[in-house]
């Protein structure tokens, strides 16, 4: 449900690093796996926003741009060139005139063309098109009322024009399996879901649903000497116990860990060494309902942010896999404040607070949560007594991570806990708290402020990076001021990796996520 | 026999058509839906669409009699995560959860059966003691955990076997989820077997062909074996049966791609057509397992006619 959509993480040991030194082996097997559910949604990853399909896309598919881990951004990738014009809102990309689908035919500006224009197709209603969205005529096209996205123009076999309809960096919009370049005579047949085909470095070989994915390496893949392996098996590996075992038993190559495992590898001398971890660009919160009487008053906000001692629950029951929040963006974020300083834990400044606003006994709310391990029910359950303690009573209405979802679109709670992602595009992530953005969108809180909005509408209009960033912080310390939320954590994503698999990307947006065609296996890998 | 297994095929309908209706009404109750699951899109129009092309704009009754007239014809419909045929995606791993399950029926009756009979014949003894300490903690010990201890031990200490995965669907891949599954069926088998073959032996009829003279090798095979066999068999068609949803836990944990993680991953992504066929699929095989219990019941006994 939570696409990993965000910056680059800063975090994390120099495995990578030292990696990168070496000279890449070629041939070999990487074994990946795919831990976030029992099997993939769909081979048609234009179907899919789970990050679990994410993982094989990134070998089988490419899209328009791609995530630069190393660089924190979104770059070209499919382009070589982005012509900018018409005050920031026209594209002229220059296409690659060395990419190949995986049937051998070369990619054109109308395979551009047509994945979008089939993103947009309304009676399907495709997760990425609110990516696509953002260039002029798609939303006719996804109404109905054109055929065609009329911002989308090819100038020749390797020249597209794509005009925008609000002046951002396209590339925190393309550069997601959701946005795949499909090619447009296969992509439209029946068949295409059997056996996909795109532009990545490897190709599909083998799809065994709820256990794996095969792919082999596409020999006229664009990136001279690239990819590295010979073949490239994602594993469905839903259980983290079993992943642990297999882990330990070197029959696959990395493993995403959570809380308990993280603090048993970081105490296993041979295990140790294996860890990479990466703050994701993800914020998890206790979201307020202002139209909740006691929620409306900020000293109430505030005096929450206050009771809950956020970084004994981080140590102790997280077992330190988070990142301590301060405001709503993440460490990674280009827009991070450094020098702001996390609400301290102070149970008499809270009392106090509730005091002014009316409430020196406190009030009871409705506290809805789901059952994850890293921001539910084990969460809520630890908070409890600490808002207890300065009058304040919760009672917990707990529901599937599923159901979790639409309550917070609908605005049908008092409170709830929850995670959300908090980049890459710093001001995508901030435009959530503007109040012409919709609650079902993503404004959850319902948060209206004009002092925000008209700070978030300048970053919007202006072309300097930093003027912008400063203006981002701005917003941020606002949100701090206004506590829409209790900040609890950003995430740190943790994986183990085997010694022998290199290249390694600390991706923030979304650290399984891999660009497969850097990853390389030295001669001790078992699987040759 | 045929006019019985008309009979009995008849009867299974407004059985198949009950469980169909009851996945129907639920899924219409529960809270949570494949919209959003889907999508997080703020549009309420693409909400409204998405629905349409779902065909969940339309009242229960309705959705309902348009799954039955297509079921009628052999079509489940197509899934809404996928878009795939619900039958295509129920095909792919029907191969491997009866591999399973079959691998786990064979594991638990040939170690369970003759091991609770042992036990039986003598009542009290070391054989005994052992088998019945076996069946206790086979029924007991959770499947997660049982799993989990087989993949430290046979894969990770003694590396005879791997963790996880289908590889090519071979015997090395199949042992530990098979075992791990049919730990439970053997330990009850065992169980069952006992208590059958006990009570059989003290029944007249042993007691008349022991006092006739007869050895008590052809008292156990010709009397007391077959006679228990009725009982035994009616257990292992019910944990047939079983064993396609005890499946789900197992499949999970070894990366067995069956039919019970699609079944997992579907309901929890509320994808109806394909919660719907995989139930389906499970019913049926449980009853078709029971109808070829009853017809193999008159078999092993005569006496037993099919009225």
């Amino acid at each position: 449900m939570f696409r990993m959509i965000a910056i680059v993480a800063g975090v994390g040991l120099a495995l990578a690093g030292t990696a990168e030194a070496q000279t890449p082996r070629k041939g070999g097997t990487i074994r990946m796996t795919a831990p976030y559910g029992s099997s993939f949604t769909s081979l048609d990853i234009h179907t899919t926003q789970r990050a679990q399909d994410e993982i094989y896309a990134k070998a089988l598919h490419r899209s328009l741009y791609i995530w630069n881990s190393a660089e924190g951004k979104p770059v070209l990738e499919l382009a070589k060139e982005d012509v900018v014009s018409g005050g920031g809102l026209v594209h002229t990309f220059k296409l690659r005139d060395d990419a190949y689908f995986h049937n051998g035919r070369k990619m054109t500006a109308d395979d551009i063309i047509w994945s979008y224009n089939r993103i947009m197709d309304g009676a399907k209603a495709y997760p990425g098109a609110r990516y696509v969205r953002v260039i002029e005529g798609a939303a006719a096209v996804e109404k109905g009322q054109a055929k065609e996205i009329s911002g989308l123009r090819k100038i020749d076999d390797l020249t597209i024009e794509m005009k925008l309809t609000e002046k951002v960096d396209p590339g925190f919009y393309f550069f997601t399996a959701l946005t795949s370049i499909y090619p447009a005579d296969e992509g439209a047949k029946e068949s295409y879901i059997q056996h996909p085909i795109g532009l990545g470095p490897f190709k599909f070989v083998e799809h065994v649903p709820g256990s794996r994915i095969v792919l082999e390496r596409w020999d006229r893949f664009y990136k001279p000497g690239k990819p590295y392996a010979d073949k490239v098996i994602v594993s469905i590996m839903a259980e983290a116990a079993a992943r642990d075992v297999a882990f330990r038993n070197k029959e696959i190559d990395t493993s995403v860990l959570g809380p308990a495992q993280y603090v048993a590898y970081q105490s296993d001398a041979a295990l140790k060494g294996t860890i990479v971890e990466v703050a994701e660009v993800f914020t998890r919160y206790m979201g307020m309902n202002p139209s909740f009487k006691p929620f409306s008053d900020k000293r109430v906000r505030q005096a929450i942010n206050y009771a809950i001692d956020t970084d004994l629950i981080i140590n102790k029951l997280v077992k330190g896999k988070a990142y301590r929040a301060t405001s709503w963006l993440p460490l990674t974020s280009p827009a991070y404040d450094k020098a702001m300083k996390p609400y301290p834990y102070d149970p008499a400044k809270a009392k106090q607070l509730l005091t002014e606003a009316g409430y020196p006994s406190g009030f009871e709310f409705e506290w809805t949560t789901s059952p994850n391990e890293s921001w539910g029910l084990p969460i809520v359950s630890a908070v409890i007594p600490m808002l207890d303690k300065v009058g304040i009573k919760a009672k917990v209405k707990q529901v599937e991570t599923a159901v979790l979802a639409e309550v917070v679109r609908t605005g049908d709670y008092q409170a709830f806990i929850y995670s959300q992602a908090s980049g890459p595009d710093p001001l995508s992530a901030l435009k959530c708290f503007h109040s012409s953005t919709p609650q079902p969108a993503c404004n959850y809180m319902n948060f209206r402020n004009a002092d925000f909005d008209k700070i978030v509408d300048q970053a919007g209009q202006v072309d300097d990076g930093a003027k912008r960033a400063e203006l981002l912080q701005k917003a941020n310390a606002l949100l701090y001021e206004e506590a829409p939320v209790w900040f609890f954590n950003y995430n740190k994503a943790v994986m183990a990796v085997q010694p022998w698999l290199k290249g390694i990307q600390l991706n923030a947006t979304e650290l399984t996520h891999q660009n497969v065609e850097d990853l390389w296996v030295d001669e001790t890998s078992p699987a040759k | 026999m045929l006019s019985f297994l008309i009979r009995r095929l008849l009867q299974t309908v407004p059985t198949v058509l009950a469980v169909v209706l009851l996945v129907f009404v639920l899924f219409s109750v529960v809270p949570g839906s494949i919209v959003s699951s889907m999508s997080d899109d703020s549009d309420p129009q693409v909400e409204l669409r998405m629905k349409k092309q779902l065909g969940l704009d339309e009242p229960l009754y309705v959705r309902f009699g348009a799954y039955i007239a297509k079921l009628a014809t052999g079509d489940f419909g197509t899934s809404f995560r996928t878009r795939e045929p619900v039958t295509t995606m129920i095909a792919k791993r029907a191969w491997p959860t009866l591999q399973l399950i079959f691998a786990a029926m064979a594991f638990a009756i040939l170690i369970g059966v003759p091991l609770g009979f042992i036990a039986a014949l003598r009542p009290g003894g070391i054989v005994d003691t052992i088998a019945m300490v076996v069946a206790v903690s086979g029924l007991s010990i959770a499947k997660f955990w049982l799993g989990l201890v087989l993949m430290h031990l046979f894969a990770l200490k003694l590396g005879w076997l791997p963790s996880f995965g289908y590889g090519d669907g071979g015997l090395k891949y199949l042992l530990l989820p098979a075992v791990t599954l049919g730990v439970s069926p053997m330990a009850l088998f065992a169980r069952t077997t006992r208590a059958a073959v006990l009570e059989i032996m003290t029944a007249d009829f042993v007691r008349t062909a022991r006092s006739k003279g007869m050895s008590e090798t052809r008292v156990v095979k010709w009397h007391v074996m077959r006679n228990a066999l009725v009982i035994i068999l009616t257990t292992i068609g019910l944990q047939f049966g079983g064993l396609m949803g005890q499946a789900v836990v197992v499949e999970k944990l070894f990366s067995w791609p069956g039919i019970g993680s699609l079944l997992v991953d579907s309901v929890l992504q509320r994808d109806i057509p394909a919660v719907q066929g995989s139930i389906l699929v499970v019913v049926l095989a449980f009853l078709a397992i029971n109808l070829l219990v009853d017809v193999l019941y008159g078999v092993i006994d005569p006496r037993i006619r099919y009225a």
